[in-house]
């Protein structure tokens, strides 16, 4: 079984760079384009991980933690956010609100699989 | 791969750009929505983000600094004042630049760059400033510190979770998992804190391990699997090795977390006093982070219901859209040629048959071709693209005008979801610039001139776009000086353009500025001077098949008309035949047809004719003799095509018979042969043959009868 991983961004950019490095590394990816959405596919998608963006319209990164720890959702799996800045008050506002990690943006392959495996247990 | 999500980021760019630029024209235009400047704030954000994937370091740098004031507006910390709105419209200005430079190379301007840096400085708080960016990773494998000779080292680690962690969806499992990958793990569970059952909460943590770990990376790789627990458990990480790979490690170690380390975890060489004042962040908060009541989240709930109808609309608006490679696109619009040309081809072939009676096949072939019409429509449609983001490009134009000259303008677009041919718009851009530097250069009075004049200080410049009777037609009005004639008519003299005692109309002054080697301003201004002048303007607007018109009012401004065909594929044409060969004529040109009659001709020198019409003379150019073609068989040239050229100069062309008006597929000769002087492009007819398109401007411009019959009115008006 592949690990499942919902990918949320609003830029086109960052999801193809996600898709690729995680499809060559053989997880299975999906991906929404704002928080609304990424929220709504979650049930559908029944992911592993979820990687989410900070600042996107519709609903931002901590409203979608929010919304998957809440109680409509109740979600326990590991949610990491993506940074451009390693603002410490950032991660511990992302951490308050239930996220369990993040990875700063620009991210490489490698730190991309490492967050995940610490996350999942999974390489892949 | 990696160029191909390169290119779609530059294609990302180019929408966020454009989506900065709109909001930051909202803005100006006193919309100060706290959703618009969100908006802006997340492009430019989009931008930074993107661009430190792919080691755009100016561009982030850039970005950052210029989101960082955004914040600040977003934080109502900042006002927008007059001031920062001209600021952040130059910061997207240049940010445009820099993405520019990053895709097509050349020189980022510095002195610019750093005067907006510092400007932009100005509107930080001094925390936010030294809150810099790190565009580095997490430090995983890869980004591993160069740590020397791998030695394997033995570290026993104390990992007791604290109640809070599992609120965050960190399992010690999946911790334990990635230090086994390192090398060999021992894990031992430590239950002592576990209390009896009774007095168990199960939310609470009591569990403990210890784990010992032998392997050959470095400490810091260690460290970071537990960078997502850190503060939110008890840790110890103690290693066996030597001291100095240690303080490299630990080195690396502050390099690569802006929070400090783990403080228990730190061994004898003894951490910096920086790291212990700041070892707060990550304080768990304090009550334990029950799905139920989170503390943190209460604001945000506050903005959930705001957040939730904001997504209706946003489900209302845009439509789903298909991205395609241009290339499919115009694949499709060759096929949609090709099968109007197929059209013409079959009709033909009925005709040829001698059939009596082909009501049927007429009543199909007219469905065959209304659909063919339908299909190329529908396809031109796919290219067809709103004139707005070439518009919005054209403010930053005018801004960076009026900066140069010390001049205040504004850009108001008119029509801009008006829809082009995509590359009609690309290769509208320079001749669209250069109009505008112009018009602000030449046109837009200083502002004291205009406020003597009784005008606004402020000049204004309307850009429009609109459908006219199957063309585009785009309008570029000054409410400036208006031409200068007096002065334009005695530089066109000075340039031995035209005769010394030449009378012209006004009409005829203004056209004079699109006549090769024109330039009016007094010294060449660096703006847009450089030796390239309107005539180039006009030289790119016939190339797409258009015509541009000047007209100007004294004191009221000046007026550029440009006049497009809606598509490059299609035009409609005039099928003639001219010395036994078949050619058609752009309808656009043609403003009268006739059949002429001998006394109608009367002869100008020794070779020249002029075709006299309602009391009016004008010269005929035989089409067959400008192309080099002669006649072997009798038939003369008793046709005349009436055109107009763009300086209002009237000319016959002469040519054997007028077969045909219908729509031809252009097809263009780059490539195949050499430009030939006279022909415009090529076109496949109904039986086959190809057919050239006859370019009427440049057949008149060739002729020796319209010359000479130009120098002799100009004469004839000077005396």
């Amino acid at each position: 079984m592949k690990t499942k991983v919902l990918a949320i961004d609003d830029s086109r950019t960052i999801r193809n760079l996600l898709a690729a490095t995680l499809e060559e590394a053989g997880f299975e990816y999906h991906c929404a384009v704002d928080g609304r959405e990424g929220v709504d596919m979650y049930p559908d998608v029944d992911p592993d991980v979820v990687i989410t963006d900070i600042n996107m319209p519709n609903l931002d990164g901590f409203g979608v933690i929010e919304e998957l720890r809440g109680t409509g959702i109740n979600s326990k799996v590991p949610i990491l956010v993506l940074t451009t800045e390693s603002a410490p008050e950032l991660k511990a506002r992302a951490r308050g609100a239930g996220a369990t990690g993040w990875i700063t943006k620009p991210f490489d392959d490698a730190s991309l699989i490492f967050a995940l495996k610490r996350v999942t247990g999974a390489a892949a | 791969m990696s160029g191909s999500i390169q290119d779609t980021f530059f294609e990302e760019c180019e929408e966020l750009l454009e989506a900065t630029d709109e909001g930051l024209t909202a803005i100006e235009g006193g919309d100060h929505d706290p959703e618009v400047v969100n908006a802006i704030f997340r492009a430019v954000h989009s931008i930074k983000g993107g661009a430190g994937a792919f080691g755009l370091d100016d561009l982030v740098a850039f970005a950052h600094r210029f989101e960082t004031v955004f914040d600040e507006v977003r934080s109502n910390r900042l006002d927008l004042d007059p001031k920062l709105i001209q600021l952040l419209l130059r910061s997207s200005d240049h940010l445009s630049a820099l993405v520019e430079v990053a895709r097509d190379g050349g020189e980022v301007d510095e002195a610019h760059h750093d005067t907006l840096l510092a400007a932009l400085d100005e509107y930080i708080p001094e925390e936010e400033e030294d809150l810099t960016f790190e565009p580095m990773g997490l430090g995983g494998p890869a980004a591993a510190p160069e740590v020397i000779v791998p030695q394997e080292e033995t570290y026993r680690i104390r990992f007791h979770p604290l109640k809070e962690m599992y609120g965050t969806g960190n399992e010690p499992f999946f911790l334990f998992q990635a230090l086994k990958d390192m090398g060999e793990l021992t894990v031992t569970l430590d239950e002592n804190e576990l209390p009896g059952f009774d007095s168990m909460d199960v939310s609470d943590s009591y569990l403990a391990w210890d784990l010992v770990l032998v392997t050959k990376e470095p400490r810091s790789i260690v460290e970071a699997v537990f960078e997502f627990v850190e503060g939110l458990c008890e840790l110890s990480i103690d290693g066996d090795g030597d001291a100095e790979a240690e303080a490299n490690a630990l080195a690396a170690l502050d390099a690569m977390f802006s929070a400090p380390p783990v403080e228990a975890a730190l061994p004898d060489p003894a951490p910096d006093t920086a790291a212990d004042s700041a070892s707060a962040p990550f304080e768990p908060p304090a009550p334990a982070p029950e799905p139920e009541a989170k503390p943190a989240a209460a604001e945000d709930k506050a903005s959930a219901p705001k957040a939730e109808s904001g997504k209706q609309e946003q489900r209302s608006g845009p439509k789903p859209t298909l991205r395609v490679e241009l290339e499919r696109v115009d694949r499709l619009i060759n096929a949609v040629g090709e099968l109007i040309i197929n059209h013409s081809m079959l009709a033909q072939q009925i005709a040829n048959l001698n059939v009596s009676d082909t009501r049927d096949v007429e009543t199909e072939l007219e469905g065959f071709k209304n659909l063919a019409r339908d299909i190329q429509e529908g396809v031109m449609a796919i290219r067809a693209q709103p004139v707005k983001p070439l518009f919005q490009r054209m403010a930053r134009i005018v801004r960076e005008a009026s900066a140069a000259t010390e001049k205040t303008c504004k850009l108001v677009n008119e029509g801009e979801n008006t829809e082009v041919d995509k590359t009609v718009i690309e290769r509208l851009s320079d001749p669209l610039t250069h109009i505008l530097r112009n018009a602000v250069d030449h046109g837009i009075e200083k502002p004291e001139d205009r406020e003597a004049a009784g005008k606004s200080r402020i000049g204004e410049i309307r850009l429009s776009a609109s459908h006219r009777s199957g063309s585009v037609c785009i309008e570029i009005k000054d409410d400036g000086a208006g031409v200068n004639r007096p002065r334009v008519k005695q530089i066109a003299i000075e340039k031995g353009l035209i005769p010394e005692n030449a009378e012209l109309t006004d009409a005829e002054i203004d056209n004079l500025l699109f006549a090769p080697g024109f330039s009016t301003a007094k010294e060449v201004s660096n703006l847009s001077g450089r030796g390239v002048g309107m005539d180039v303007v006009k030289n790119a607007v016939t190339g797409l098949g258009g015509r541009i018109n000047i007209s100007s009012t004294p004191g009221k401004g000046s007026t550029f008309t440009i006049i497009l065909p809606l598509t490059l594929a299609v035009m409609d044409g005039m099928v003639v035949s001219v010395a036994d060969q078949t050619m058609v004529v752009p309808i656009t040109s043609i403003v009268e047809t006739m059949r002429g009659s001998d006394d109608m001709i009367n002869s100008l020198g020794a070779d020249g004719t002029l075709l006299s019409i309602r009391g009016n003379f004008v010269p005929i150019c035989d089409v067959a003799g400008g192309l080099g073609l002669y006649r072997e068989s009798d038939q003369q040239a008793g046709v005349y095509l009436l055109v107009e050229t763009e300086t209002g100069q009237r000319c016959a062309l002469a040519v054997d018979d007028i077969h045909d008006q219908r729509q031809v597929v252009i097809k263009s000769l780059d490539g195949v042969c050499g430009e030939i002087p006279g022909v415009a492009a090529a076109t496949i007819l109904g039986d086959g043959k190809i057919a050239m398109i006859l370019d009427p401007e440049s057949i008149i411009a060739a002729s020796p009868t319209a010359a000479a019959f130009d120098t002799e009115r100009r004469m004839s008006n000077a005396s």
